[in-house]
């Protein structure tokens, strides 16, 4: 198989995480939009090791589903504190340093 | 000794550092034992320095210790030098001796205030600095030393800080004399420039070696001119006099001792130490000659009508700093050396005396609100006479040697000038006629002040001590250096006469010994010229007190010129102190401070003040615009990046 087939398929699931991104409010949504983007990344870089035969590319999908998963529990940890305080997971009304 | 001379300077120094910092509670009978303890100790350290001197050979002598290099650039090189000769080692005598003195006749007249301390500790780092300007080596050394003293100087003349006139005076003396500085500063690079070094010996064996410069152009005589300018500014000469007589705001004791008898002298005692230099540049001879002349004819006649008894003492120094000048710039540096010996002695005595009298009449300094003082204070008028007697060159007094040996280089040395010469006599006229106004004003007569409000009473003897042995020294001090034509055996002039041995030819009396038709042509007219300026005041102030006030209105236009003194500080304020003031105010600080630097640096910051406030509005706070900038940015940077990779 070509690599331009999984380097599509990444580019497509990339633009899906953008777009979640920006246009979802709730929190939840653009974390898992955020998740959605990384793993596209992932895919790349595998697609590219696998292409050129080389370690390197699974090495970092390594690293970065170490620095996902760190990012995941602080990031939840964040969105709960914010729940509790604003009972709301809508990011609009997260503007407290809004001038 | 002589291998720790830095004992010396570093005592006091030490002094002042305990007193001024350590010590912030202590009784005064410490702060007394620290004062005068360390100068004492310094005394003491400087007589074993010159028993020792003694043995030293010739070849020994200048006796120099270089005990660190101090700063090292390029090719210059200064060291923290001291060097011992003949001439550093009566600056040094003089110097602690009459130091001491004036500590031991401080404790008893100081009053016992929050200043007590501070008047001791600013007194030993003057020291400290005097100490290091003749011991020096070299002239950053001495430098130093002379910036020192300056300071210190400021410090005491403004020493009771609250009353306006004393801090006027000590910015006006340090204004003036940095004037002074500044040329001395340009001398200094000029030297390096022509030595490449700044250390005494090698410039002096080298410029010893160049040409005589008689045409008056050349680098040694724009060295010796500079250097000039610096003396002139330390020793209170024309035009930078004007320091000196406001300086007597200052204590007594500060009077004595940094404004008549050490510091004023130290521009006597560089040009005598660059003697090398100014011989070899004869248009500087005669300009230090000239500028003495008519400093010490100015300022004796100004002396004449002064009514504050400091002031006219003030006026008295400027001239007798103008004897000194006249001595080196006819080549006499011994003589010049000689009276600044001398004058030490007698004018810190009348400056103490003057302090005795305050005190006495309750801090009075106005003339003509005393008289009749001789019965109520019969030592300080006794000490005060031997005094008077001395400055105004009476014959045997200590005045009297060094005043006749000075005019007699003027009158027949190798820079002989009559016209000097004949301003020098009847400047010792004057000398004699103002001072013994002074005398007689003050101590004779009638009492005009309020006999039942002012209670006169004789000082104690810690200050009376101190008189009697200047009082001693006023008479037996010229003793050792009478000349051999009255029968004396000369030892002054000899013992100096190895430091400048380069440059003084025949200033010393040896040469006359035994003619007396010369006795007669040159001691007459400065001994008939004193004793006709004695007549006079007596004449005006004991016989006839009531001719002054005549005088003074028949003659007025000269009389208020006097009294006036010569209107200099009015002329001075008008051509340089309100131009300045007026274009500092209107130009340097609202046009070019206020305009300029605080535009510029205010307009920076509020032009960065605008900008901001225009850019804020891109934080709007919606984290979804921030995000599609973010993903704008991306877009944009992987853009250019396969841009310029294709």
């Amino acid at each position: 198989m070509p690599i331009s087939y999984y380097l599509a398929l990444s580019a497509v699931l990339f633009g899906l995480g953008v777009i979640g991104f920006v246009f979802k409010r709730n929190i939840i949504t653009i974390f898992m939009s955020i998740e959605l983007m990384l793993n596209a990344v992932n895919l790349a870089f595998i697609a590219f090791g696998l292409a050129l035969g080389q370690l390197q590319g699974q090495v970092f999908v390594f690293f970065v589903i170490v620095v996902a998963a760190a990012e995941a529990a602080v990031g939840l940890a964040i969105v709960i504190v914010i729940a509790r305080n604003r009972q709301s997971l809508n990011v609009e009304r997260i503007n407290l340093l809004k001038l | 000794m002589l291998e720790h001379l830095w004992l010396i300077p570093l005592l006091p120094l030490l002094g002042a550092a305990s007193n001024g910092i350590f010590v912030s509670r202590w009784p005064r009978s410490a702060v007394n034992a620290i004062a005068l303890g360390s100068t004492g100790l310094s005394f003491l350290a400087t007589l074993e320095v010159a028993r020792e001197f003694a043995n030293l050979s010739a070849d020994q002598i200048p006796w120099l210790r270089s005990y660190f290099t101090w700063i090292e650039a390029g090719s210059f090189r200064a060291d923290f030098a001291l060097q011992v000769d003949q001439l550093t080692l009566i600056m040094l005598l003089v110097v602690t001796g009459v130091g001491w003195l004036i500590h031991l006749y401080s404790i008893g007249y100081m009053p016992d205030d929050t200043g007590y301390r501070r008047f001791f500790a600013y007194l030993n780092l003057f020291m400290f600095f005097m100490l290091t300007l003749v011991l020096a080596a070299n002239y950053l050394v001495l430098f130093v030393g002379w910036e020192g003293v300056g300071l210190c100087s400021y410090l005491l003349i403004g020493f009771w800080f609250l009353k306006k006139t004393a801090t006027d005076a000590g910015n006006k003396a340090f204004w003036v004399n940095r004037i002074g500085d500044f040329g001395f500063l340009l001398g200094l690079f000029l030297l390096f420039r022509q030595f490449g070094t700044l250390d005494f010996a090698p410039i002096f064996r080298n410029s010893a070696a160049l040409p005589v410069e008689t045409s008056g152009h050349g680098v040694l005589t724009a060295i010796a001119l500079l250097l000039l300018a610096g003396a002139t500014g330390k020793s209170a000469q024309l035009p930078l006099y004007v320091w000196l007589p406001d300086a007597m705001e200052g204590p007594t004791p500060v009077s004595a001792l940094i404004h008549a008898a050490t510091m004023v002298a130290a521009g006597v005692y560089m040009v005598a130490r660059s003697h090398v230099l100014f011989t070899h540049a004869p248009v500087a001879m005669f300009a230090v000659a000239v500028i003495g002349c008519a400093t010490a004819l100015f300022a004796a006649t100004i002396a004449l009508v002064q009514t504050d008894i400091k002031r006219t003492l003030a006026y008295s120094t400027i001239s007798q700093l103008g004897y000194m000048f006249i001595a080196c710039g006819v080549g006499a540096f011994g003589a010049g050396i000689f009276h600044l010996m001398t004058h030490a002695f007698f004018k810190a005595l009348l400056f103490l005396g003057a302090g005795s009298v305050m005190h006495a009449t309750g801090g009075e300094q106005d003339m003509r609100l005393m008289g009749g003082l001789r019965k109520s204070v019969p030592w300080t008028y006794a000490t005060m006479f031997i005094a008077t007697l001395a400055i105004s060159g009476m014959p045997g007094f200590s005045g009297f040697f060094s005043k006749e040996e000075i005019l007699l280089a003027a009158g027949t040395g190798p820079y002989a000038n009559s016209v000097i010469y004949v301003l020098g006599v009847i400047t010792a006229g004057l000398t004699a006629l103002y001072m013994f106004r002074l005398l007689f004003l003050t101590f004779h007569g009638v009492p005009r002040f309020d006999q039942k409000k002012t209670h006169v009473h004789e000082s104690p003897r810690i200050i009376l001590a101190p008189l009697a042995v200047l009082a001693l020294l006023s008479v037996v001090g010229g003793w050792w250096a009478a000349p051999h034509l009255v029968g004396g055996l000369n030892y002054f002039d000899n013992f100096l006469k190895l430091v400048f041995l380069a440059s003084e030819t025949s200033s010393s009396t040896d040469s006359y010994s035994g003619n007396s038709q010369l006795i007669a042509t040159v001691f007459g007219p400065p001994m008939v010229a004193a004793f006709i300026g004695f007549l006079l005041a007596w004449l005006l102030y004991i016989r006839r007190p009531e001719t002054p006030k005549r005088l003074a209105e028949s003659l007025s236009a000269p009389y208020r010129l006097l009294a006036g003194k010569y209107f200099v500080d009015e002329l001075y304020a008008l051509l340089i102190v309100r131009p300045l003031v007026w274009i500092s105010a209107n130009f340097l600080w609202r046009a070019v401070d206020e305009e300029s630097i605080d535009g510029l640096v205010n307009g920076v910051a509020r032009e960065a003040g605008e900008i901001g406030d225009r850019l804020r509005h891109l934080n709007s706070g919606n984290m979804r615009t921030y995000a599609a900038w973010v993903i704008l940015g991306a877009v944009v940077l992987t853009t250019l990046l396969v841009w310029t990779v294709r």
